[in-house]
C-alpha cells in the first residue's frame, strides 16, 4: 500500500544516469549528480551507469526505502519510453507513481549538445533543479479505472489486416474489419505468385480469406469506409459508411492495416511515354490476366523512384520480387504468355529451397574450375542466344534479405539473369532510338557509356501510402512520418503501437513490407490490442482537470472549450469533471477565467515553479 | 548589439505529444542545437494560459518557445487553435509592457520533425542573442509592466473572450451566433488594452497613491482614459480614493488578502 506523503516535507531523491556514455560522454554525470546534492528537498543523490537496468531500479527502491524519500526524480532518457518504468518502480517501494518526475538529459541535453561538454553539463544541472522544484510540489493522485468495450476495430482487409483480425478473434473477441474494396486480400489481389510457391498468390491467401469469413465473431464491411471515430482507448465510437448506410458501433482498440500502394509517376523512365515500360505490379497483373506481350529482352530497373530519387527511403520488397519475376521469365516465359495451364511449372519441378543450397555448391565448384554440374550445361543449352528471352536487372545493389531469397538471388544467377550496376549519380535513362526502346546506362565496372535495346522495361518503384492516409491519420490523431506511413510510438521499443493508447499498425501501412513481415506485425498488434480487451479496464491517467467549487462562478467557458464534453453543470450550477472522459490536456485549466481548475500533475504552480527554476542562476 | 558573450536563457514549453517527441527525434537523430533552451513538458499547447509566459518574462526569461502539434494534427483534437488565440494575446501584452514581441514564439514541430526542431531552436536562440539580454533587469518598469500584464491575462473578462474566441468563431456563442476572426481580433486587441491599463494602474498604486495625472504620465496614457479605467476599478472595489494632496484625489489600489 502506497504510503501516505501529502503532509511530509519533501524528502527527493535525484538518480542520475551515465547511459552508458550517451550521457556521461557528454554530460559530467558525477558532478551533476553531486549538484543535485546541494539543492534543497534533496535528501538522497546518485549516479548510475544504467538507471534502467536491474541494479539501477534495485537502487531506486531501497534508496527510497532508506532515505525515506517521497519524491523521486531520475534524470536520465526520455519519459515517453522509459516513465512507466521508473513509475512501477516507485510503486513498488511504496511511492504513488505520480510523485515521480522525468528529466531528460539524452534526447535533450548529451545528444543535442555533443560537443558542448561544458555547456551540456550545465543544462544538465539546470534542468536537475527544474525536475527537482516539479517533484517538490508533486502530490499522490489515484488513477481512475475505466471500462474497456471488449471488441475491437480492424482497419483494412489486406493480409495483415485479416491475420491481426483473426487473432483476435480466436482470443474471443468481436472484430469489425472494414475493407474499402469489394473483396478481401489487399495488395495480394495484384500479385501473380509469392515469392517460393509458385501458386497463385490469392490461392495461397485463400485459405486465410475463408476463415475470416466464415469465423462468426468476425464482421467483413466490403466496399467501406470508416467515417468517424471518437474516444480513447477502451472506449471508441466507431461509425463505418458502408453503401449508403452508416453502422455505429463501439470498440475497445483499433488495428491499423491500411496497406499501401505502389508509387507511379509520369515520365519516371518513361512511364507511360513508351508503350512496355510498366511497373513492378502491372507486369504482376499481367502475368495473372495472360496479357503479357511477346518480348525477347527484358529490364527491370531497381530504385525507380525511391532511395534518392522521388522517395528518400528504400522499399526493401522490391528486390526479391524483381528477382522472383526474373526467375519466373528465364525460366518459363513462354508459358506466361497464356499457352500453359499452371503457372510456374518449371519452378514447381525444382522447388528453391531444396535446389538451390545443391545449385550454390555447383556454382562455386564451377568457379573454381573443377567438376561440371549438369544443370550449368542445361541452362546454357536452353537459354542460348538467339533461342529464349535475355533479363537484365539494372541496380544500385541487390537486397534479397531474408534467408530463402540470397539462395533465390543465386538462382536468377544460375538462370543467366544479368545483373548491371549503376550508381545514383548514373541512372539509366529510357530512351527511344526509332523505333526501338533502349536503355542508355554507364557501366558502372567497364566505366564506359551503354546502350542496351530492350522490349520491355519493368520499373521497380517504391510502396507508399494510399492518398487517404492523411485523412485517417487526423481521424484518429495518430502520426505520419517523413516518408508518409503511419509513424509507430518507438521505432525499436513499441513498434505495433500508436503513441496513443489503443490503437495499433502493422503490415505496410507502417512502411514497406513482405508477407511474411506483415504477419508477424499483425500477430503482434492484435496481441498487443488484446492486452485492454482481456483485461477489461484501462487505467487512465491522473492528470486532469479539478474544478474548485469555491471559486467556480458557473460561466460555462471551461464546458464550452472542452473538446471532449468532460465538463458538465452540476445541480449547484458549477462546473464538474466527468473523470472518465477527461483526457487532461488542459485547455479548461488555461481557459478558466476564475482560475478554479486545477490539472493535476501539470497545476500552474508546477508549471511556473519548474521554469522559474531555470531562470536562477546556477551555483 | 549582439554580444558574443551572451548567454540566453530560453523557456520551452512543449507539448508531450508532437513538439516534444519531435524533440526527442531531433536528439535520437544527433540534430544539434544551441545549448541555451530549458524544456518543460506539458500534455498540450494548450494548457499554458497567458499568465504564465508573462510571469516567465517578468522573472527574466531571455525567450519563451511555444511548441505544439501542426493544426489540424492535435492529439487533443482542437487544444492548438486555442494556442494561438493565446499566443496573440500574449504578443499583444508583451508589446504592451515595452517588450520586444520577438521574444516569443510560437512553433509546430511534429513528432516526425526531429531535424526542424533543431532549426527551430537554432534560429530561436539566434534571434534572441541578437536581441540581446532581457531589458527585465536593466529595467525595473519593464518588470512592473510585465507583472501588469501577467495580472491583465488573469482578468474574467479577457481570459473568457480569448478561450472563447475560437469557439465562437467556428461554432458561435451559446445562441450559435458566429463573429468573423478580425472583430473578434479587434474586440480582444481592445479589451487586452483595457485590463493592461487597468492592471498597470493598480501595479503603480500599490505602493504609493497616485493622482490621475501622475498616473497618465508614469503610463503614457490620455488622463481622460486613466479616469475612466479607475472609474471601473472602483465599481469592482479594487482601488480607494484618498485625499492625501489638497484639492487633487489620488488612488490607491486595494490589496485583499495579499499574495
Amino acid at each position: 500500500m502506497a504510503t501516505d506523503v501529502t503532509n511530509e516535507a519533501p524528502r527527493v531523491g535525484v538518480f542520475v544516469c551515465f547511459c552508458g556514455s550517451n550521457i556521461g560522454g557528454t554530460v559530467d554525470v558525477k558532478s551533476v549528480a553531486e549538484y543535485a546534492k546541494t539543492l534543497p528537498g534533496v535528501a538522497y543523490a546518485t549516479s548510475n551507469l544504467y538507471t534502467c537496468a536491474e541494479d539501477g531500479l534495485q537502487n531506486i527502491k531501497s534508496a527510497i526505502k532508506e532515505n525515506k524519500l517521497n519524491r523521486v526524480v531520475v534524470a536520465s532518457c526520455t519519459p515517453r519510453t522509459h516513465a512507466p518504468l521508473f513509475q512501477a518502480t516507485c510503486e513498488e517501494a511504496g511511492l504513488n507513481k505520480y510523485l515521480f518526475t522525468f528529466v531528460n538529459l539524452r534526447e535533450h541535453c548529451s545528444w543535442v549538445h555533443m560537443k558542448e561538454k561544458e555547456a551540456a553539463t550545465q543544462k544538465a544541472k539546470d534542468l536537475v533543479r527544474m525536475g527537482v522544484a516539479r517533484a517538490k510540489l508533486l502530490s499522490p493522485q489515484e488513477e481512475p479505472r475505466i471500462p474497456v468495450e471488449k471488441s475491437a476495430l480492424v482497419i483494412g482487409g489486406g493480409v495483415a489486416g485479416m491475420t491481426a483480425a483473426l487473432s483476435l478473434a480466436k482470443m474471443g473477441f468481436p472484430v469489425h474489419i472494414v475493407e474499402k474494396e469489394k473483396e478481401l486480400g489487399g495488395f495480394v489481389r495484384n500479385l501473380n505468385n509469392l515469392y517460393v510457391t509458385t501458386r497463385d498468390a490469392m490461392e495461397t491467401i485463400r485459405p486465410l480469406i475463408n476463415q475470416v469469413t466464415s469465423n462468426p465473431k468476425i464482421k467483413v464491411y466490403l466496399s467501406s469506409k470508416v467515417s468517424d471515430v471518437y474516444g480513447y482507448v477502451g472506449n471508441f465510437d466507431i461509425k463505418i459508411k458502408t453503401g449508403d448506410q452508416e453502422v455505429k458501433t463501439k470498440v475497445g482498440a483499433i488495428v491499423v492495416a491500411t496497406g499501401a500502394i505502389e508509387y507511379t509517376k509520369d515520365s519516371l523512365y518513361g512511364y507511360n511515354v513508351y508503350k512496355n515500360v510498366i511497373t513492378l505490379t502491372e507486369f504482376e497483373l499481367m502475368c495473372k490476366a495472360k496479357t503479357l506481350p511477346k518480348v525477347q529482352r527484358v529490364a527491370f530497373i531497381q530504385c525507380a523512384g525511391s532511395r534518392g530519387q522521388d522517395k528518400s527511403y528504400c522499399s526493401r520488397i522490391c528486390c526479391n520480387v524483381a528477382i522472383k519475376n526474373a526467375i519466373n521469365i528465364a525460366e518459363n516465359y513462354g508459358n506466361m504468355l497464356g499457352q500453359s495451364q499452371e503457372l510456374g511449372k518449371a519452378i514447381q519441378e525444382v522447388p528453391v529451397e531444396q535446389k538451390a543450397p545443391t545449385e550454390v555448391l555447383e556454382r562455386r565448384r564451377r568457379r573454381r574450375g573443377r567438376g561440371e554440374g549438369d544443370e550449368g550445361v542445361a541452362d546454357e543449352a536452353k537459354f542460348g542466344p538467339g533461342e529464349s528471352i535475355e533479363v537484365t536487372i539494372f541496380n544500385r545493389d541487390i537486397m534479397s534479405y531474408g534467408l530463402d531469397h540470397e539462395l533465390t538471388f543465386n538462382k536468377a544467377r544460375e538462370k543467366r539473369v544479368r545483373f548491371v550496376r549503376y550508381i545514383a549519380e548514373h541512372r539509366p535513362e529510357v530512351i527511344m532510338k526509332g523505333d526501338q526502346l533502349t536503355i542508355k546506362y554507364f557501366h558502372e565496372t567497364l566505366k564506359v557509356e551503354r546502350e542496351m535495346p530492350v522490349d520491355l522495361v519493368i520499373l521497380s518503384t517504391p510502396l507508399v501510402s494510399p492518398p487517404d492516409q492523411e485523412q485517417l491519420s487526423k481521424m484518429l490523431k495518430v502520426p505520419i512520418g517523413q516518408d508518409g506511413f503511419f509513424l509507430e510510438a518507438h521505432v525499436k521499443l513499441r513498434p505495433v503501437d500508436f503513441a496513443t493508447d489503443g490503437i495499433y499498425v502493422c503490415g505496410t501501412a507502417k512502411g514497406p513490407a513482405d508477407i511474411t513481415e506483415a504477419i508477424d506485425q499483425a500477430e503482434g498488434a492484435a496481441s498487443r490490442a488484446a492486452i485492454p480487451l482481456m483485461k477489461g479496464y484501462v487505467q487512465a491517467e491522473a492528470i486532469m482537470a479539478k474544478v474548485d467549487q469555491d471559486v467556480c462562478s458557473g460561466c460555462g467557458t471551461c464546458i464550452e472549450v472542452c473538446p471532449y464534453g468532460a465538463i458538465v453543470k452540476n445541480d449547484k450550477g458549477l462546473a464538474e469533471v466527468i473523470a472518465a472522459a477527461c483526457k487532461g490536456c488542459g485547455c479548461c485549466g488555461a481557459s478558466c477565467p476564475e482560475g478554479a481548475i486545477t490539472m493535476t500533475n501539470y497545476s500552474d504552480i508546477q508549471l511556473v515553479s519548474e521554469v522559474l527554476a531555470a531562470l536562477k542562476e546556477a551555483i | 548589439m549582439a554580444d558574443a558573450s551572451f548567454n540566453p536563457k530560453i523557456i520551452g514549453f512543449m507539448c508531450n505529444w508532437c513538439s516534444y517527441a519531435g524533440a526527442d527525434l531531433c536528439g535520437v537523430s544527433r540534430y544539434q542545437y544551441p545549448p541555451n533552451l530549458r524544456v518543460a513538458r506539458v500534455m498540450c499547447s494548450t494548457r499554458i494560459p497567458p499568465h504564465i509566459v508573462m510571469r516567465v518574462l517578468a522573472e527574466g526569461a531571455d525567450g519563451v518557445m511555444l511548441g505544439g502539434c501542426h493544426l489540424g494534427d492535435c492529439h487533443y483534437i482542437s487544444g492548438n487553435y486555442f494556442t494561438v488565440k493565446r499566443f496573440d494575446l500574449m504578443k499583444k501584452l508583451i508589446q504592451a509592457a515595452g517588450l520586444e514581441p520577438g521574444r516569443i514564439r510560437l512553433e509546430w514541430v511534429s513528432a516526425s520533425e526531429g531535424e526542424k526542431f533543431s532549426k527551430v531552436v537554432t534560429s530561436f536562440t539566434n534571434e534572441i542573442k541578437a536581441l540581446g539580454p532581457t531589458p527585465v533587469k536593466s529595467n525595473p518598469q519593464i518588470k512592473k509592466n510585465l507583472l501588469a500584464a501577467e495580472k491583465a491575462a488573469k482578468n474574467f473578462r479577457l481570459t473568457a473572450l480569448t478561450s472563447k474566441e475560437y469557439v465562437i468563431e467556428t461554432k458561435g456563442n451559446v445562441y450559435g451566433k458566429k463573429t468573423d476572426e478580425a472583430t473578434l481580433k479587434a474586440l480582444v486587441e481592445r479589451t487586452a488594452d483595457e485590463e493592461y491599463e487597468r492592471a498597470l494602474i493598480l501595479t503603480l498604486t500599490v505602493d504609493k497613491s497616485q493622482s490621475v495625472k501622475d498616473l497618465a504620465g508614469a503610463m503614457n496614457v490620455p488622463t481622460d482614459r486613466v479616469l475612466e479605467h479607475i472609474v471601473e476599478l472602483r465599481k469592482n472595489n479594487l482601488i480607494a480614493m484618498e485625499h492625501g494632496h489638497g484639492l487633487t484625489p489620488t488612488y490607491k489600489a486595494i490589496i485583499i488578502g495579499g499574495e
